[in-house]
């Protein structure tokens, strides 16, 4: 429980001694709950009435309800949107069921009603007991107000004498302020996971028909005196030895993957400040990269299909196809 | 229950003891809280949560992914298939080292007995070869849609770098593992392959020397690959695919829709 300041303490026992007509160290004591229970002066019954115009217990208890049920909204709110992901996720861990529960699930009527039950909270009212006892930081802040008061109009009070008084409206709010949005989310287990077993099946299944139709190659002994024919490299080196059959091998074979592989590549993100990930802001990175996907495509196909004997520029339907990776599979020749 | 004859009917002895059997305490200490192969799960939104929750999946994903990056037309699974098929080259690697002598002299009579006198060895070593290519073609691909996404931006910048060393390093598995066959297509491949190595300014040529052991691509070049493609590249992509998945939940999971 939040500590009440002695200032306001105070105050409130100073208008509950003058109201009561007792010293108000007495009424203090009671206060801090180190005194008796004062003594109120036996007085005729109906010289005041419970319902009459001055504030009454039901009237408090109503007024207390509708704060309190403030202090509910305030408070599912803050269960509901999460504060960031990561606590989100705290908030599923078991602490309470339904406490995980209402963080989980989208905010209703009925949760609401069941953070808090406003009923719950009028009737401590009515017990005068400290209500930061039930939970919440927003209703421990309502409660150091409503507590220190009174809750039957003592008796014998004169006419027109208020014995409640607001000392101060503090408005239930949550102490770390709410930034994210809640997102439209659904639960790994099933929708995710399914759906990635669904791929691991799929390609499995792709690769194995693949295994068995497609034949790994196997020439003849590796001999280091006998060079081959084209010569080439695998199908993702075949661009750059593309390069090579143009440029100076300084060129295309360092300098060229040099600059795509560290700067052009590593450095992206670094390179490109815009923030947006729109396409339609971005068309010019979207263009490049684009460039760089045809260009290296092209080189490739261009080395696997139309390059034959002493790399030279051949067509594929005129001599064959000059690619051993899959010579196992077709014969091109 | 009894039957009319007084004798227990074969599927309640079944259901029996199947029930002793996922009720037991080594079932129960295996299988942690949430898991939905443990006795008595049943569909809740709580339990849902603690099937990634309560298990080494929470490693790779939290509880909750947005809606849109269930949708298979987003992602298209790319960065996953390629983890799967790294995990495939992984166990049919391990196979073809039980009957794999990284020399010049076994190495391709090993292949060929391999492809003839192992059971399934040929589908294996399909298996291992045509899964090496499609890695290279996913994790390119992986790459792409994540650029076309603009999934590298702030705060996934450092990610996207880990991104493209796995990149390299696939290529590398690749191409050192190119060399194992030991037949024409293997040297010749390496050949070339290295040769490119040889022209990196200043230091070419001892890259290249280090590289193949020898000058020529030779028996020393074979342990070398072998040991490369086997040990140290998995041993580095390892490394670097569990920083990329970390910084993948860290950086706040998929990126957002277009």
């Amino acid at each position: 429980m939040t500590e009440i300041p002695e200032s306001l303490l105070r105050r409130s026992a100073e208008a509950k001694a003058k109201a009561l007509g007792v010293p108000v160290e007495q009424v203090l004591a009671e206060m801090k709950g180190e005194g008796p229970p004062i003594e109120v002066p036996a007085s005729d019954e109906g010289a005041v009435s419970p319902l009459s115009d001055e504030p009454s217990p039901g009237a408090s208890a109503g007024q207390a309800d509708a704060a309190s049920a403030d202090a509910a909204d305030e408070q599912v709110e803050e269960a509901v949107s999460p504060r960031s992901e990561e606590q989100a996720e705290e908030a599923v861990s078991p602490r309470s069921e339904e406490q995980a529960e209402e963080a989980v699930s989208p905010r209703s009527e009925e949760q609401a009603e069941e953070a808090v039950p406003p009923a719950a909270v009028a009737t401590i009212v009515e017990d005068e007991q400290p209500l930061a006892e039930v939970d919440g930081s927003g209703n421990d802040k309502l409660a150091a107000v409503v507590s220190p008061r009174p809750s039957v109009p003592p008796a014998g009070t004169p006419e027109g004498v208020r014995t409640a008084r607001l000392l101060t409206v503090v408005k239930a709010r949550a102490i770390q302020t709410v930034k994210a949005e809640p997102t439209d989310k659904v639960n790994t287990w099933p929708h995710l996971m399914l759906m990635e077993f669904g791929a691991l099946l799929a390609i499995t299944g792709l690769l194995v028909i693949m295994s068995v139709i497609i034949f790994s190659p196997l020439l003849d002994p590796a001999n280091v005196n006998s060079t081959p024919n084209p010569s080439k490299a695998p199908w993702y080196f075949l661009g750059l030895q593309e390069l090579l059959s143009y440029f100076d091998p300084q060129i295309a074979g360092v300098t060229v993957p040099t600059i795509t592989g560290i700067i052009g590549f590593m450095m992206i993100p670094f390179v490109d400040k815009n923030p947006s990930t729109r396409p339609s802001d971005r068309k010019f990175a979207i263009l490049l990269y684009s460039m760089f996907m045809v260009g290296a495509g092209t080189l490739t196909l261009i080395g696997v299909l139309f390059r034959g004997r002493g790399f030279n520029f051949t067509y594929p339907w005129k001599d064959g196809i000059f690619f051993d990776d899959l010579k196992d599979w077709v014969d091109f020749e | 229950m009894a039957d009319g004859d007084g004798k227990t009917g074969l599927k309640d002895k079944i259901k029996e003891t199947n029930e002793k059997l996922w009720g037991s305490q080594v079932v129960e200490a295996i299988l942690r809280p949430g898991s939905p192969f443990k006795k008595g799960y049943s569909d809740s939104p709580r339990n849902r949560s603690y099937v990634v929750m309560n298990n080494v999946l929470y490693h790779l994903h939290p509880v909750k992914v947005k809606r849109h990056g269930v949708k298979l037309s987003y992602t298209l699974c790319l960065g996953g298939l390629s983890f799967f098929l790294f995990i495939l080259l992984t166990i049919t690697g391990i196979f073809l080292m039980f009957y794999y002598t990284p020399s010049a002299e076994a190495a391709y009579t090993d292949i060929q007995a391999l492809s003839t006198n192992v059971a399934f060895g040929t589908l294996v070593r399909n298996l291992h070869r045509w899964g090496a290519h499609l890695m290279v073609l996913s994790v390119f691909l992986h790459m792409s849609r994540v650029f076309y996404h603009g999934a590298y931006k702030p705060p996934r910048e450092f990610n996207w770098v880990i991104g493209v060393l796995l990149l390299f390093l696939t290529l590398f598995l690749s191409f050192s593992g190119y060399l194992l066959p030991w037949d024409q297509l293997a040297l010749w491949a390496v050949t070339v392959g290295t040769n490119m190595a040889g022209f990196i300014p200043v230091v070419g040529g001892q890259v290249k020397f280090a590289l193949l052991g020898s000058l020529e691509v030779s028996g020393a070049t074979l342990l070398r690959f072998y040991v490369l493609h086997v040990l140290a590249f998995p041993f580095i992509l390892v490394l670097f695919l569990a920083v990329h998945f970390w910084r993948v939940r860290k950086d706040g999971g998929i990126s957002g829709p277009l």
